[in-house]
Protein backbone atom coordinates (compact mmCIF):
# COMPACT_ATOMS: atom_id res chain seq x y z
CA UNK A 1 0.00 0.00 0.00
CA UNK A 2 1.17 3.59 -0.59
CA UNK A 3 -0.01 7.26 -1.14
CA UNK A 4 -1.36 7.94 -4.02
CA UNK A 5 -1.03 6.02 -7.46
CA UNK A 6 2.21 6.10 -9.91
CA UNK A 7 2.02 9.11 -11.71
CA UNK A 8 4.52 8.15 -15.18
CA UNK A 9 5.06 11.20 -17.46
CA UNK A 10 7.20 10.69 -20.46
CA UNK A 11 9.59 13.49 -19.71
CA UNK A 12 11.44 15.02 -22.93
CA UNK A 13 14.40 17.69 -23.62
CA UNK A 14 13.99 19.85 -26.66
CA UNK A 15 17.47 20.92 -27.77
CA UNK A 16 18.54 23.31 -30.50
CA UNK A 17 22.42 22.44 -30.74
CA UNK A 18 25.44 24.48 -32.33
CA UNK A 19 25.02 27.93 -34.63
CA UNK A 20 21.79 27.42 -35.86
CA UNK A 21 18.78 29.91 -35.05
CA UNK A 22 16.23 28.38 -36.53
CA UNK A 23 13.86 27.19 -34.11
CA UNK A 24 10.24 27.25 -35.41
CA UNK A 25 10.28 23.24 -35.75
CA UNK A 26 11.48 22.46 -32.26
CA UNK A 27 8.84 25.15 -30.66
CA UNK A 28 6.40 23.33 -33.15
CA UNK A 29 7.37 19.51 -31.19
CA UNK A 30 7.40 21.12 -28.05
CA UNK A 31 3.64 22.21 -28.10
CA UNK A 32 2.79 18.84 -30.07
CA UNK A 33 4.80 16.89 -27.26
CA UNK A 34 2.92 19.02 -24.44
CA UNK A 35 -0.44 18.50 -26.27
CA UNK A 36 0.16 14.36 -26.12
CA UNK A 37 0.71 14.99 -22.11
CA UNK A 38 4.27 14.56 -22.15
CA UNK A 39 6.45 17.05 -20.09
CA UNK A 40 8.92 19.21 -22.25
CA UNK A 41 12.29 20.78 -21.45
CA UNK A 42 13.05 23.33 -23.62
CA UNK A 43 16.81 23.94 -24.03
CA UNK A 44 16.42 27.18 -26.05
CA UNK A 45 19.05 28.43 -28.65
CA UNK A 46 22.73 27.85 -29.72
CA UNK A 47 23.09 25.08 -27.37
CA UNK A 48 26.71 23.34 -26.38
CA UNK A 49 26.78 19.74 -26.59
CA UNK A 50 27.97 19.53 -23.20
CA UNK A 51 25.06 21.65 -22.22
CA UNK A 52 22.61 19.36 -23.22
CA UNK A 53 24.26 16.87 -22.00
CA UNK A 54 23.77 18.72 -18.60
CA UNK A 55 20.30 19.31 -18.98
CA UNK A 56 19.21 15.65 -19.94
CA UNK A 57 21.20 13.92 -17.11
CA UNK A 58 19.76 16.49 -14.97
CA UNK A 59 16.26 16.30 -15.83
CA UNK A 60 16.93 12.56 -15.98
CA UNK A 61 14.73 12.75 -19.37
CA UNK A 62 13.06 9.74 -21.30
CA UNK A 63 13.64 11.73 -24.95
CA UNK A 64 16.49 13.79 -26.29
CA UNK A 65 15.22 15.31 -29.21
CA UNK A 66 17.97 16.94 -31.13
CA UNK A 67 16.54 19.11 -33.56
CA UNK A 68 19.32 20.22 -36.03
CA UNK A 69 18.97 22.20 -39.60
CA UNK A 70 22.53 23.77 -39.77
CA UNK A 71 24.80 20.37 -40.86
CA UNK A 72 26.90 19.83 -38.20
CA UNK A 73 25.10 17.01 -37.31
CA UNK A 74 27.65 14.18 -38.06
CA UNK A 75 30.09 16.92 -35.74
CA UNK A 76 27.62 17.78 -32.94
CA UNK A 77 24.95 14.63 -32.49
CA UNK A 78 27.87 11.77 -31.46
CA UNK A 79 29.66 14.33 -28.90
CA UNK A 80 26.17 14.61 -27.28
CA UNK A 81 25.52 10.91 -26.98
CA UNK A 82 29.34 10.34 -25.90
CA UNK A 83 28.65 12.52 -23.16
CA UNK A 84 25.35 11.00 -22.42
CA UNK A 85 27.64 7.42 -21.97
CA UNK A 86 29.92 9.53 -19.77
CA UNK A 87 27.18 9.73 -17.38
CA UNK A 88 26.28 6.60 -17.85
CA UNK A 89 22.63 7.96 -19.10
CA UNK A 90 22.58 6.84 -22.50
CA UNK A 91 21.55 3.27 -22.33
CA UNK A 92 17.74 4.64 -21.23
CA UNK A 93 17.28 7.67 -22.92
CA UNK A 94 15.89 7.28 -26.16
CA UNK A 95 17.90 9.98 -28.58
CA UNK A 96 15.93 10.98 -31.87
CA UNK A 97 17.20 13.93 -34.52
CA UNK A 98 14.45 16.05 -36.24
CA UNK A 99 15.95 18.50 -38.89
CA UNK A 100 17.83 18.52 -41.87
CA UNK A 101 19.68 15.54 -42.50
CA UNK A 102 20.98 14.09 -45.57
CA UNK A 103 20.41 10.44 -47.11
CA UNK A 104 23.74 9.86 -46.63
CA UNK A 105 24.18 11.10 -42.93
CA UNK A 106 21.50 8.44 -41.56
CA UNK A 107 23.10 5.75 -41.32
CA UNK A 108 25.82 6.61 -39.28
CA UNK A 109 24.05 8.63 -37.16
CA UNK A 110 21.81 5.56 -36.24
CA UNK A 111 25.28 3.58 -36.01
CA UNK A 112 26.08 5.96 -33.16
CA UNK A 113 23.48 6.04 -31.61
CA UNK A 114 20.03 8.14 -32.67
CA UNK A 115 16.77 5.84 -32.78
CA UNK A 116 15.13 7.64 -35.35
CA UNK A 117 15.40 10.88 -37.62
CA UNK A 118 12.63 12.86 -38.46
CA UNK A 119 12.53 15.08 -41.84
CA UNK A 120 10.54 17.89 -42.67
CA UNK A 121 7.05 16.88 -43.25
CA UNK A 122 7.22 14.02 -40.60
CA UNK A 123 3.43 14.16 -39.04
CA UNK A 124 3.63 15.00 -35.34
CA UNK A 125 1.50 12.23 -34.85
CA UNK A 126 4.22 9.88 -36.19
CA UNK A 127 6.51 11.27 -33.92
CA UNK A 128 4.79 10.89 -31.12
CA UNK A 129 3.96 7.42 -31.83
CA UNK A 130 7.29 6.66 -32.35
CA UNK A 131 8.02 8.10 -28.70
CA UNK A 132 5.38 5.98 -27.10
CA UNK A 133 6.35 2.92 -28.63
CA UNK A 134 9.78 3.43 -27.61
CA UNK A 135 9.95 4.34 -24.12
CA UNK A 136 10.61 2.17 -21.95
CA UNK A 137 9.16 2.90 -18.41
CA UNK B 1 9.77 -5.63 -10.54
CA UNK B 2 9.55 -8.05 -7.63
CA UNK B 3 10.02 -6.82 -3.88
CA UNK B 4 13.39 -7.32 -3.84
CA UNK B 5 14.84 -6.47 -6.38
CA UNK B 6 12.92 -2.80 -5.72
CA UNK B 7 14.61 -2.78 -2.32
CA UNK B 8 18.20 -3.60 -3.80
CA UNK B 9 17.56 -0.88 -6.24
CA UNK B 10 16.94 2.06 -3.70
CA UNK B 11 19.95 0.74 -2.01
CA UNK B 12 21.55 1.58 -5.16
CA UNK B 13 20.23 4.84 -5.59
CA UNK B 14 20.85 5.64 -2.09
CA UNK B 15 24.58 4.42 -2.16
CA UNK B 16 25.20 6.61 -5.38
CA UNK B 17 23.73 10.20 -4.15
CA UNK B 18 25.65 9.83 -0.91
CA UNK B 19 28.54 8.95 -3.40
CA UNK B 20 27.71 12.55 -5.37
CA UNK B 21 26.40 10.42 -8.65
CA UNK B 22 24.92 13.15 -10.34
CA UNK B 23 22.60 10.30 -12.52
CA UNK B 24 21.35 8.47 -9.40
CA UNK B 25 20.28 12.05 -7.84
CA UNK B 26 18.19 12.38 -10.82
CA UNK B 27 17.11 9.36 -11.07
CA UNK B 28 15.90 9.39 -7.07
CA UNK B 29 13.83 12.66 -8.27
CA UNK B 30 11.98 10.68 -11.05
CA UNK B 31 11.14 8.26 -8.57
CA UNK B 32 9.72 10.55 -6.01
CA UNK B 33 7.81 12.49 -8.81
CA UNK B 34 6.71 9.62 -10.46
CA UNK B 35 5.51 8.23 -6.84
CA UNK B 36 7.39 5.19 -8.43
CA UNK B 37 7.32 1.71 -6.17
CA UNK B 38 10.38 2.55 -3.47
CA UNK B 39 10.18 5.67 -3.19
CA UNK B 40 8.88 5.48 0.54
CA UNK B 41 11.89 4.00 1.11
CA UNK B 42 14.15 5.93 -0.68
CA UNK B 43 13.08 8.83 1.15
CA UNK B 44 13.24 7.55 4.48
CA UNK B 45 17.00 6.34 3.72
CA UNK B 46 17.70 9.86 2.71
CA UNK B 47 16.37 11.60 5.68
CA UNK B 48 19.12 10.65 7.75
CA UNK B 49 21.82 11.90 5.61
CA UNK B 50 20.02 15.24 5.60
CA UNK B 51 21.63 18.42 7.23
CA UNK B 52 19.02 20.83 6.89
CA UNK B 53 20.50 22.78 4.41
CA UNK B 54 19.49 26.74 3.64
CA UNK B 55 16.21 26.34 1.32
CA UNK B 56 15.73 29.49 -0.19
CA UNK B 57 12.33 30.09 -2.38
CA UNK B 58 11.61 32.63 -4.83
CA UNK B 59 8.41 33.29 -6.29
CA UNK B 60 6.63 36.21 -8.18
CA UNK B 61 4.16 36.69 -11.03
CA UNK B 62 5.47 34.96 -14.34
CA UNK B 63 7.96 37.11 -16.33
CA UNK B 64 9.07 38.97 -12.97
CA UNK B 65 12.48 37.48 -13.88
CA UNK B 66 12.66 34.83 -11.39
CA UNK B 67 14.25 32.27 -13.28
CA UNK B 68 17.01 35.24 -14.43
CA UNK B 69 17.59 36.05 -10.84
CA UNK B 70 18.19 31.93 -9.60
CA UNK B 71 20.68 32.00 -12.37
CA UNK B 72 22.54 34.67 -11.11
CA UNK B 73 22.14 33.88 -7.49
CA UNK B 74 23.18 29.99 -8.26
CA UNK B 75 26.21 31.67 -9.95
CA UNK B 76 27.24 33.73 -6.74
CA UNK B 77 27.22 31.16 -4.70
CA UNK B 78 29.23 29.13 -6.87
CA UNK B 79 32.00 32.02 -6.68
CA UNK B 80 31.75 31.47 -3.05
CA UNK B 81 32.62 27.75 -4.02
CA UNK B 82 29.35 26.59 -2.57
CA UNK B 83 27.66 24.23 -4.54
CA UNK B 84 23.72 24.63 -4.92
CA UNK B 85 20.76 22.35 -6.14
CA UNK B 86 17.49 24.66 -7.94
CA UNK B 87 14.01 23.21 -8.62
CA UNK B 88 12.02 24.72 -10.59
CA UNK B 89 8.17 24.30 -10.83
CA UNK B 90 5.87 25.07 -13.47
CA UNK B 91 2.18 24.67 -14.07
CA UNK B 92 0.81 21.49 -16.33
CA UNK B 93 -1.77 21.55 -18.54
CA UNK B 94 -5.09 20.42 -16.64
CA UNK B 95 -6.40 18.61 -19.82
CA UNK B 96 -3.52 16.67 -21.46
CA UNK B 97 -1.32 16.69 -18.32
CA UNK B 98 1.76 17.55 -20.39
CA UNK B 99 3.65 20.48 -19.46
CA UNK B 100 6.43 22.68 -21.40
CA UNK B 101 9.14 23.74 -18.80
CA UNK B 102 11.30 26.65 -19.93
CA UNK B 103 12.59 27.57 -16.77
CA UNK B 104 16.01 26.23 -17.77
CA UNK B 105 16.73 28.35 -20.60
CA UNK B 106 17.32 31.07 -18.40
CA UNK B 107 19.63 29.08 -16.38
CA UNK B 108 22.67 30.75 -18.89
CA UNK B 109 25.44 31.38 -16.14
CA UNK B 110 26.26 28.13 -15.26
CA UNK B 111 26.61 26.11 -18.29
CA UNK B 112 28.70 22.82 -18.12
CA UNK B 113 28.63 22.85 -14.52
CA UNK B 114 27.34 19.97 -12.87
CA UNK B 115 27.64 21.76 -9.34
CA UNK B 116 24.44 23.42 -9.79
CA UNK B 117 22.24 20.40 -10.02
CA UNK B 118 18.75 22.21 -11.69
CA UNK B 119 15.65 20.04 -12.26
CA UNK B 120 12.23 21.03 -13.59
CA UNK B 121 9.21 20.19 -12.19
CA UNK B 122 5.50 19.90 -12.90
CA UNK B 123 2.82 20.20 -10.84
CA UNK B 124 1.41 17.15 -12.29
CA UNK B 125 -2.38 18.34 -11.17
CA UNK B 126 -1.77 16.65 -8.24
CA UNK B 127 -3.43 17.73 -5.35
CA UNK B 128 -1.34 18.88 -2.16
CA UNK B 129 0.80 16.31 -3.67
CA UNK B 130 2.95 19.12 -5.48
CA UNK B 131 4.57 20.39 -1.83
CA UNK B 132 5.13 17.00 -0.64
CA UNK B 133 7.12 15.87 -4.18
CA UNK B 134 8.77 19.34 -3.59
CA UNK B 135 9.94 18.77 0.15
CA UNK B 136 10.88 14.95 -0.93
CA UNK B 137 13.23 16.33 -4.24
CA UNK B 138 14.81 18.98 -1.52
CA UNK B 139 15.28 16.05 1.18
CA UNK B 140 17.42 14.42 -2.01
CA UNK B 141 19.45 17.33 -2.14
CA UNK B 142 20.20 17.90 0.71
CA UNK B 143 21.40 14.43 1.47
CA UNK B 144 23.46 14.73 -1.91
CA UNK B 145 25.36 17.40 -0.50
CA UNK B 146 24.16 20.46 -1.66
CA UNK B 147 24.98 23.79 0.48
CA UNK B 148 22.28 25.63 -0.67
CA UNK B 149 18.70 24.80 -2.64
CA UNK B 150 16.80 27.34 -4.57
CA UNK B 151 13.31 26.63 -5.15
CA UNK B 152 11.44 28.73 -7.55
CA UNK B 153 7.59 29.01 -8.56
CA UNK B 154 5.14 30.99 -10.25
CA UNK B 155 3.65 32.46 -6.86
CA UNK B 156 0.25 31.83 -7.98
CA UNK B 157 -2.49 29.17 -6.22
CA UNK B 158 -2.22 27.73 -3.03
CA UNK B 159 -0.28 24.62 -4.08
CA UNK B 160 2.19 27.20 -4.86
CA UNK B 161 2.29 28.81 -1.66
CA UNK B 162 2.73 25.42 -0.07
CA UNK B 163 5.96 24.75 -2.52
CA UNK B 164 7.47 28.33 -1.26
CA UNK B 165 6.76 27.29 2.47
CA UNK B 166 9.01 23.91 2.28
CA UNK B 167 11.62 27.37 2.06
CA UNK B 168 13.61 28.73 5.37
CA UNK B 169 13.80 32.32 3.08
CA UNK B 170 11.08 33.49 0.84
CA UNK B 171 12.31 35.82 -2.17
CA UNK B 172 9.20 37.41 -3.23
CA UNK B 173 10.12 38.89 -7.26
CA UNK B 174 8.03 42.05 -8.35
CA UNK B 175 8.51 43.79 -11.19
CA UNK B 176 8.45 48.38 -11.23
CA UNK B 177 5.09 49.73 -12.21
CA UNK B 178 2.91 46.27 -11.49
CA UNK B 179 0.41 48.30 -8.89
CA UNK B 180 -1.58 45.66 -10.07
CA UNK B 181 0.81 42.90 -9.21
CA UNK B 182 1.29 44.32 -5.57
CA UNK B 183 -1.95 44.59 -5.11
CA UNK B 184 -2.32 40.90 -5.95
CA UNK B 185 0.68 40.21 -3.71
CA UNK B 186 -1.89 41.63 -0.54
CA UNK B 187 -3.52 38.23 -0.72
CA UNK B 188 -1.00 35.95 0.96
CA UNK B 189 1.99 36.17 -0.89
CA UNK B 190 3.03 39.16 0.94
CA UNK B 191 2.89 37.63 4.27
CA UNK B 192 5.04 34.72 3.35
CA UNK B 193 8.21 36.87 2.21
CA UNK B 194 11.04 37.49 4.07
CA UNK B 195 12.58 39.73 1.15
CA UNK B 196 11.13 41.80 -1.73
CA UNK B 197 13.23 41.88 -4.74
CA UNK B 198 11.79 44.60 -7.35
CA UNK B 199 13.54 43.29 -10.24
CA UNK B 200 14.47 45.10 -13.48
CA UNK B 201 14.76 48.25 -11.24
CA UNK B 202 16.42 50.04 -14.32
CA UNK B 203 12.84 50.29 -15.54
CA UNK B 204 10.44 53.20 -14.88
CA UNK B 205 8.54 52.98 -11.78
CA UNK B 206 11.03 50.89 -9.75
CA UNK B 207 11.12 53.31 -7.25
CA UNK B 208 7.53 53.90 -7.05
CA UNK B 209 6.98 50.12 -6.30
CA UNK B 210 9.90 49.86 -3.49
CA UNK B 211 8.09 52.38 -1.61
CA UNK B 212 4.43 51.04 -2.64
CA UNK B 213 6.25 47.74 -0.91
CA UNK B 214 7.37 49.08 2.16
CA UNK B 215 4.52 51.01 2.85
CA UNK B 216 2.35 47.49 2.66
CA UNK B 217 5.12 45.78 4.58
CA UNK B 218 4.28 48.53 7.14
CA UNK B 219 1.04 48.00 7.38
CA UNK B 220 1.78 43.93 7.56
CA UNK B 221 3.43 44.68 10.35
CA UNK B 222 1.05 47.11 12.03
CA UNK B 223 -1.56 44.73 11.50
CA UNK B 224 -0.44 41.36 12.65
CA UNK B 225 1.91 41.97 15.37
CA UNK B 226 5.03 40.18 16.52
CA UNK B 227 2.80 36.97 15.28
CA UNK B 228 3.90 37.15 11.91
CA UNK B 229 4.53 34.48 10.09
CA UNK B 230 1.65 32.35 11.63
CA UNK B 231 -0.88 35.58 11.01
CA UNK B 232 -2.27 35.09 14.43
CA UNK B 233 -2.19 38.74 15.36
CA UNK B 234 -5.04 40.31 17.15
CA UNK B 235 -6.46 43.28 15.01
CA UNK B 236 -7.56 45.10 17.99
CA UNK B 237 -3.96 45.39 19.08
CA UNK B 238 -2.50 48.61 19.79
CA UNK B 239 -0.32 50.16 17.03
CA UNK B 240 2.01 51.96 19.12
CA UNK B 241 3.28 49.03 21.11
CA UNK B 242 2.93 46.75 18.71
CA UNK B 243 5.37 48.56 16.57
CA UNK B 244 7.63 48.93 19.22
CA UNK B 245 7.82 44.93 20.13
CA UNK B 246 8.50 44.67 16.49
CA UNK B 247 11.31 46.71 16.88
CA UNK B 248 12.83 45.40 20.46
CA UNK B 249 11.84 41.31 19.78
CA UNK B 250 13.33 39.16 17.57
CA UNK B 251 10.94 39.63 14.51
CA UNK B 252 12.43 40.16 11.13
CA UNK B 253 11.87 43.00 9.30
CA UNK B 254 11.20 42.47 5.69
CA UNK B 255 13.55 43.73 3.39
CA UNK B 256 12.87 45.79 0.27
CA UNK B 257 15.76 45.41 -2.78
CA UNK B 258 16.03 46.20 -5.90
CA UNK B 259 18.07 44.16 -9.10
CA UNK B 260 18.76 43.87 -12.39
CA UNK B 261 18.73 40.51 -12.69
CA UNK B 262 20.06 40.29 -16.77
CA UNK B 263 23.16 42.54 -15.39
CA UNK B 264 23.77 40.92 -12.11
CA UNK B 265 23.01 44.28 -10.13
CA UNK B 266 22.33 44.09 -6.83
CA UNK B 267 22.45 40.33 -6.38
CA UNK B 268 25.32 40.41 -3.91
CA UNK B 269 22.96 42.88 -1.87
CA UNK B 270 20.24 39.58 -1.82
CA UNK B 271 22.86 37.43 -1.21
CA UNK B 272 24.01 39.28 1.74
CA UNK B 273 20.12 39.76 2.85
CA UNK B 274 19.48 36.30 2.92
CA UNK B 275 22.27 35.15 4.66
CA UNK B 276 21.61 37.87 7.57
CA UNK B 277 18.21 35.88 7.45
CA UNK B 278 19.56 32.70 7.86
CA UNK B 279 21.14 33.81 10.88
CA UNK B 280 18.33 35.44 12.07
CA UNK B 281 16.72 32.58 11.79
CA UNK B 282 19.33 30.55 13.74
CA UNK B 283 20.25 32.82 16.12
CA UNK B 284 16.26 33.43 17.37
CA UNK B 285 15.17 29.38 16.97
CA UNK B 286 13.16 30.87 14.31
CA UNK B 287 14.73 28.42 11.81
CA UNK B 288 14.10 25.13 14.37
CA UNK B 289 10.56 26.63 14.76
CA UNK B 290 10.23 26.47 11.02
CA UNK B 291 11.16 23.15 10.45
CA UNK B 292 9.05 22.06 13.07
CA UNK B 293 6.17 23.12 11.41
CA UNK B 294 7.25 22.03 7.85
CA UNK B 295 7.16 18.71 9.65
CA UNK B 296 4.37 18.44 11.51
CA UNK B 297 2.29 19.59 7.93
CA UNK B 298 4.49 17.10 5.85
CA UNK B 299 3.09 14.56 8.61
CA UNK B 300 -0.26 15.21 8.42
CA UNK B 301 0.23 15.13 4.66
CA UNK B 302 1.64 12.00 4.46
CA UNK B 303 -1.52 10.84 7.03
CA UNK B 304 -3.74 11.97 5.21
CA UNK B 305 -2.84 10.20 1.94
CA UNK B 306 -2.39 7.26 3.46
CA UNK B 307 -5.71 7.48 5.28
CA UNK B 308 -7.46 8.32 2.17
CA UNK B 309 -5.76 5.09 0.51
CA UNK B 310 -7.11 2.93 3.12
CA UNK B 311 -10.38 3.82 3.12
CA UNK B 312 -10.28 4.07 -0.95
CA UNK B 313 -10.23 0.27 -0.52
CA UNK B 314 -12.44 0.25 2.14
CA UNK B 315 -15.13 2.34 -0.35
CA UNK B 316 -14.16 -0.60 -2.97
CA UNK B 317 -15.26 -3.49 -0.48
CA UNK B 318 -18.78 -1.67 -0.01
CA UNK B 319 -19.32 -2.15 -3.80
CA UNK B 320 -17.75 0.82 -4.96
CA UNK B 321 -18.38 4.52 -4.61
CA UNK B 322 -21.28 4.56 -7.60
CA UNK B 323 -22.89 1.67 -5.37
CA UNK B 324 -22.93 4.01 -2.40
CA UNK B 325 -24.50 7.07 -4.49
CA UNK B 326 -27.11 5.19 -5.38
CA UNK B 327 -28.12 4.43 -1.83
CA UNK B 328 -28.07 7.89 -1.03
CA UNK B 329 -29.70 9.19 -3.89
CA UNK B 330 -32.80 6.68 -3.40
CA UNK B 331 -32.81 7.74 0.01
CA UNK B 332 -32.09 4.48 1.42
CA UNK B 333 -28.68 5.84 3.49
CA UNK B 334 -27.66 8.70 3.95
CA UNK B 335 -23.87 10.48 3.43
CA UNK B 336 -23.21 10.19 7.30
CA UNK B 337 -24.44 6.68 7.84
CA UNK B 338 -22.33 5.86 4.74
CA UNK B 339 -19.24 7.35 6.15
CA UNK B 340 -19.99 5.51 9.13
CA UNK B 341 -20.13 2.16 8.34
CA UNK B 342 -17.03 2.36 5.76
CA UNK B 343 -15.24 4.09 8.87
CA UNK B 344 -16.27 1.76 11.57
CA UNK B 345 -14.08 -0.92 10.89
CA UNK B 346 -11.18 1.12 10.99
CA UNK B 347 -11.88 2.56 13.82
CA UNK B 348 -12.74 -0.81 15.78
CA UNK B 349 -9.01 -2.04 14.75
CA UNK B 350 -7.43 1.23 16.04
CA UNK B 351 -9.44 0.63 19.21
CA UNK B 352 -8.67 -2.90 19.46
CA UNK B 353 -4.60 -2.17 18.70
CA UNK B 354 -4.45 0.73 20.94
CA UNK B 355 -4.98 -1.66 24.14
Amino acid sequence: MSTGQEQRTVRCLVAKVGLDGHDRGAHVIARAFRDAGFEVIYSGLHRAPEEIVQAAVQEDVDVLGISILSGAHNTLVPKVIDGLKSYDAFEDTLVIVGGIVPEEDRADLKAAGVAEIFGPGTPMSETIEFVREHVDR
Amino acid sequence: MSEGETESAVDELVAGVLDGEHRALARTITKIENREPGYRDLVSALHGHTTGTAVIGVTGSPGAGKSTLVDKLAKAYREQGLTVGVIAVDPSSPYSGGAVLGDRIRMASNVGDMDVFFRSMSARGQLGGLSTATADAITALDAFGKDRIVVETVGAGQNEVDVVRTADSVVVLVQPGSGDDVQMLKAGILEIGDVFVVNKADMDGATTTVTDLREMLHLREGSTGTAGHHGLGSLDADDATTESDADTDDEWDPEVLETVATEGTGIDDLLGVLDDHYTHLRETGELDRRARTRYAAEIRQLLRADAAGLLEAEIDRHGGMATLIDAVQARDTDPYTVADQVLAPLADCVERRRE
